[in-house]
C-alpha cells in the first residue's frame, strides 16, 4: 500500500510546525527549548568551566560533553526509568560530535562546556530536536562557533521519501527508515548521520538533500529565537 | 566582485550570520572570513570600524585578561600562596610575595592574611598559554572584602555597569550612598549603611544588565535613580 | 557567594525586616502554575515560584499489585536535581538532597492519604493502577522543595486515567475523563531561620545562609501531615511553634491559588 498522504496532511518535504525559545533557564550559561510537532527538547549549557577528572583536560583545546536524557513521563505508555541507558549514552556521544567542528574549542583550553538535553515530550525526532535546541543554547551562552547546527530526521515511510518523520510514520505498518541528520548552517555540511532501516543509494542521496533544505527552515526558527528580546524600538 | 555590507553598527547577529560579501572588509574579533564573505562566530552586537568588522558577545563566561581587576574567593592555601577562585573556568594563584607589602616568613600562618572563604579584590598579573593565572593584591583598591553582599552579573556587561571613566558606577554610588566594587569577572560587591539603598544599588545594576544594548542608557538610569530615591525619601 | 561575614551582613539586614529582593519576611514570590505541559504524561504541571521552576509528570500504568496489598494501587514519588537547574548539580545517581526532597513530598502525599489507593484497584490481585510522579528541577533560584511539592499536587490534579479497552488493557494513547481519586491536597511550606529571623520562601542566597529549616506539609489549616527539619542549628520549641504557624498560614494562601 502506498503512503499517499501524510497523517497530518503536510507536504513530504515539510517539517512539522516549529517553535523555539532562548534563555528558558535563568541560572544557566545558556539555554533553549525547541518544539517540532509534538516533540519538545530543552537544552541547557553550563560552562565553560573547570574539567574533572584532570586526565580529561586538553591543554590545547576545550571539550564539550553532552548529557541527553528523556524525562520519565515523556513517552506514551510506560514510564522511562531514570538512570544510565545505552541509547541515551549513544545519542549524547553523536550529539557532541555534531558540534565539535563548528565550536571554537581553542577559546577554552583545559575547560569543558557541558550541554544537558532533556526531553519532556517525545513524538519522534528527539535527538534532532535536541541538537537544534543545543545550538540555540550554545549561542545564547556566548560560546563562539562558526556555524549554527540544525537537526532533522529524514527517511522513508512505506514507499515515500520524507522529511521530519513523526512517531506514526516511524512506526508505520508498511515499514519505515529513519535517518537523523545534523547540518551546519553556513557550509551545509552533515555533522551527524545515522540510519535505522533500509534504503537505496539513490534514495539516500535524494533524501539527504531534502534534509539540508529543511535545516535552513530550522535555522530561521533558531535565529528568530535568539534575536527575540533584542529588538530595539 | 562588488563588496557589500549586509548589516549595520549595533545590529544583533548570531553565529554563522553573513555580515559582508566581497574582499574589501576585514574580519576581527568575533568574526571570520570564509571564501568571499565575512561571518559572525558569536551571538553579539556588530561593530563597524571602517573596513574592520567585529562582533562583541552579548553574553559569555569570563576569560581572564592581564591587568583586569576581579573579585575572587580564597579556596586553598599552599606554601606557594593562596588559590583564588575567580569564577572563570581558570583559577588563579596569589603568590606569597604578592599577598602583602610585609615580608612573609617561610612557615608563617598564611591564614592571618587571607583565610579560606575570604572574598578578595585582586588584579591579574599574568595569564599564560594554558590560562594559568597569577594575581596580586598589592595595589590601590585591592583588598580583602568584609561584609556587604555579592552578586554575579553577565561579565560582558561590566563595561556598561562601570560606564565611561566610571560615570555609571559613580551615578549609582552617589545616588544610593553605597560602596560598590565591580570585578571584570562579573562579580559585584555592594555595601551600605541602609539596606534599602543596597537593594536599590543591586536593582540598578540588574537594570543596566538588562538594558545595556538599548542606547541612551546613562541618562535613563540617571532619571530612574532620581525617581527611585525621591520616592523613598 | 557566601562566607561568614557575608552571612552576618545578610542576617543583620533581615533583623531590620529587609530582604535583598525587597520582599517582606513572610512573603512568597509570585507563583505560576501551568498544567498539561507534557502531553504523553497522564498528568503534568510546571510550577514557578519567582524564577524557581519545577516540572512534574504523572505516569499511570496498569500493573500487578504487590503481594501484600492485593487490593491497592501503588504510588511513587521520584525527584531529579537536574544539572540544568543549577551549575552545582551533577549528573549521575540521585544526590541525597534530591532523595530527601522526593521522600518528604512522598510522605506528604502518602501519609495524608491524599490519593485513595484502594480506589486504584481494578481487579483485586491482578490489575491495579500504578501512579509514578516524577519531579524534574528546571531552574533553582531557591526553595525547590515547596515548588516541587506544589508541582506534584498540580500534576496529580491534572492527571486522567488511561482508557481501558474491551480486553481490559490500558490504552495509553487515549485519556479517559476520570481523574485520580484525590481526597486531600497536601501543600508543603518550608520556613527558614537565619540568625534569629524566620523567613518564608528563601532565595538561593538565603538558602546558602540558612541555619535551619522546617518543612511542614498540611491538608488544611489545622492538620499537618508531614514534617522535616533540615540544617545544622537546633531549634527552640518556641521557634518551632512560630515556624509551624507561619507555614500553615502560607499553605492556606497557596491552597487558594491551586
Amino acid at each position: 500500500m502506498s503512503y499517499d498522504k501524510r497523517n497530518d496532511g503536510r507536504g513530504f518535504d515539510d517539517c512539522r510546525p516549529m517553535e523555539a525559545k532562548a534563555g528558558i533557564v535563568k541560572s544557566a550559561s545558556g539555554s533553549a527549548s525547541f518544539k517540532i510537532g509534538e516533540t519538545v527538547a530543552f537544552a541547557t549549557v553550563q560552562g565553560p568551566r573547570d574539567l574533572y577528572p584532570k586526565f580529561l583536560k586538553n591543554p590545547k583545546k576545550g571539550k564539550i560533553r553532552v548529557f541527553y536524557q528523556m524525562m520519565p513521563f515523556s513517552g506514551v505508555g510506560g514510564r522511562i526509568r531514570p538512570g544510565p541507558n545505552r541509547r541515551a549514552k549513544e545519542i549524547s556521544m553523536v550529539t557532541a560530535k555534531a558540534f565539535e567542528e563548528v565550536l571554537c574549542l581553542e577559546d577554552f583550553p583545559n575547560a569543558v562546556v557541558d550541554i544537558y538535553i532533556d526531553i519532556p515530550q517525545a513524538d519522534a525526532g528527539t535527538r534532532c530536536a535536541g541538537i537544534s535546541a543545543a545550538s540555540i543554547a550554545l549561542a545564547d551562552a556566548g560560546i563562539r562557533m562558526t556555524e549554527m547546527v540544525a537537526g532533522v530526521a529524514v527517511g522513508r515511510t512505506a514507499d515515500k521519501l520524507l522529511v521530519d518523520l513523526d512517531y506514526s510514520e516511524e512506526a508505520h505498518e508498511e515499514g519505515a527508515t529513519d535517518i537523523p541528520i545534523a547540518v551546519t548552517s553556513v557550509t551545509d555540511k552533515i555533522s551527524l548521520l545515522q540510519m535505522d532501516g533500509d534504503m537505496t543509494q539513490k534514495q539516500l542521496s535524494e533524501v539527504l538533500r531534502k534534509g539540508i533544505v529543511a535545516c535552513k527552515a530550522i535555522n530561521e526558527v533558531q535565529k528568530a529565537a535568539l534575536k527575540k528580546g533584542y529588538e530595539v524600538a | 566582485m562588488e563588496s557589500k555590507l549586509l548589516i549595520k553598527e549595533r545590529d544583533v547577529v548570531i553565529p554563522g550570520e553573513e555580515l559582508a560579501s566581497g574582499m574589501d572588509f576585514l574580519p576581527s574579533e568575533g568574526t571570520y572570513r570564509l571564501e568571499n564573505s565575512i561571518y559572525s562566530k558569536v551571538m553579539g552586537l556588530v561593530k563597524v570600524d571602517g573596513k574592520v568588522l567585529k562582533v562583541r558577545a552579548l553574553r559569555g563566561g569570563y576569560l581572564p585578561k592581564r591587568n583586569d581587576t576581579v573579585i575572587g574567593k580564597v579556596t586553598d592555601i599552599m606554601s606557594a600562596g593562596w588559590f583564588i577562585d575567580i569564577f572563570s573556568p581558570y583559577n588563579s594563584l596569589l603568590p606569597l610575595k604578592e599577598g602583602s607589602s610585609d615580608f612573609i616568613q617561610r612557615g608563617a600562618d598564611l591564614t592571618r592574611y587571607y583565610d579560606i572563604e575570604d572574598f578578595v579584590v585582586v588584579k591579574i598579573l599574568s595569564v599564560n598559554a594554558q590560562k594559568q593565572v597569577d594575581v596580586t593584591i598589592k595595589g590601590p583598591g585591592l583588598r580583602k572584602l568584609k561584609g556587604g553582599r555579592l552578586i554575579k552579573i553577565n561579565s560582558q556587561k561590566v563595561p556598561r555597569v562601570i560606564g565611561k571613566q566610571g560615570s555609571m558606577i559613580n551615578l549609582i554610588k552617589e545616588n544610593t550612598g553605597t560602596q560598590v566594587t565591580v570585578g571584570q569577572n562579573g562579580i559585584v560587591w555592594i555595601k551600605g549603611e541602609d539596606p534599602l539603598m543596597e537593594n536599590l544599588a543591586e536593582k540598578t545594576i540588574r537594570k543596566i544588565e538588562a538594558e545595556a544594548h538599548i542606547p541612551g542608557l546613562t541618562d535613563r538610569i540617571g532619571e530612574w535613580l532620581k525617581d527611585q530615591v525621591g520616592g523613598k525619601k | 557567594m557566601m562566607n561568614q561575614n557575608i552571612k552576618e551582613h545578610l542576617s543583620e539586614t533581615l533583623k531590620k525586616g529587609v530582604r535583598y529582593d525587597g520582599r517582606k519576611l513572610d512573603e512568597f514570590r509570585s507563583i505560576e502554575i501551568e498544567t498539561d505541559v507534557s502531553t504523553p504524561a497522564e498528568g503534568s504541571a510546571t510550577v514557578r515560584i519567582g524564577d524557581t521552576e519545577v516540572m512534574a509528570g504523572v505516569k499511570i500504568e496498569m500493573q500487578k499489585p504487590y503481594d501484600d496489598s492485593a487490593d491497592s494501587g501503588t504510588l511513587m514519588v521520584n525527584a531529579e536535581f537536574s544539572p540544568m537547574a543549577d551549575p552545582k548539580f551533577e549528573s549521575g545517581p540521585p544526590s541525597i538532597d534530591s532523595i530527601e526532597l522526593a521522600r518528604v513530598i512522598d510522605r506528604g502525599i502518602r501519609e495524608s492519604e491524599s490519593i485513595d489507593v484502594k480506589k486504584l484497584c481494578i481487579v483485586e490481585g491482578e490489575k491495579v493502577w500504578s501512579v509514578g510522579i516524577d519531579l524534574i528541577t528546571i531552574n533553582n533560584a531557591g526553595n525547590l522543595l515547596d515548588c516541587a511539592g506544589l508541582a506534584a499536587v498540580a500534576a496529580i490534579k491534572n492527571a486522567k486515567l488511561p482508557e481501558v479497552d474491551k480486553e481490559g488493557n490500558a490504552d495509553y494513547k487515549h485519556k479517559s475523563k476520570n481523574g485520580l481519586p484525590i481526597e486531600k491536597e497536601p501543600i508543603s511550606v518550608t520556613i527558614h531561620v537565619i540568625g534569629d529571623t524566620i523567613i518564608a520562601d528563601p532565595s538561593r542566597e538565603e538558602e546558602e545562609a540558612s541555619d535551619a529549616r522546617l518543612t511542614v506539609a498540611s491538608i488544611s489549616k489545622d492538620v499537618i501531615c508531614a514534617m522535616q527539619k533540615g540544617g545544622s542549628k537546633a531549634l527552640t520549641v518556641e521557634q518551632v511553634d512560630e515556624m509551624v504557624d507561619l507555614a500553615l498560614k502560607k499553605a492556606e494562601e497557596i491552597r487558594k491559588i491551586l
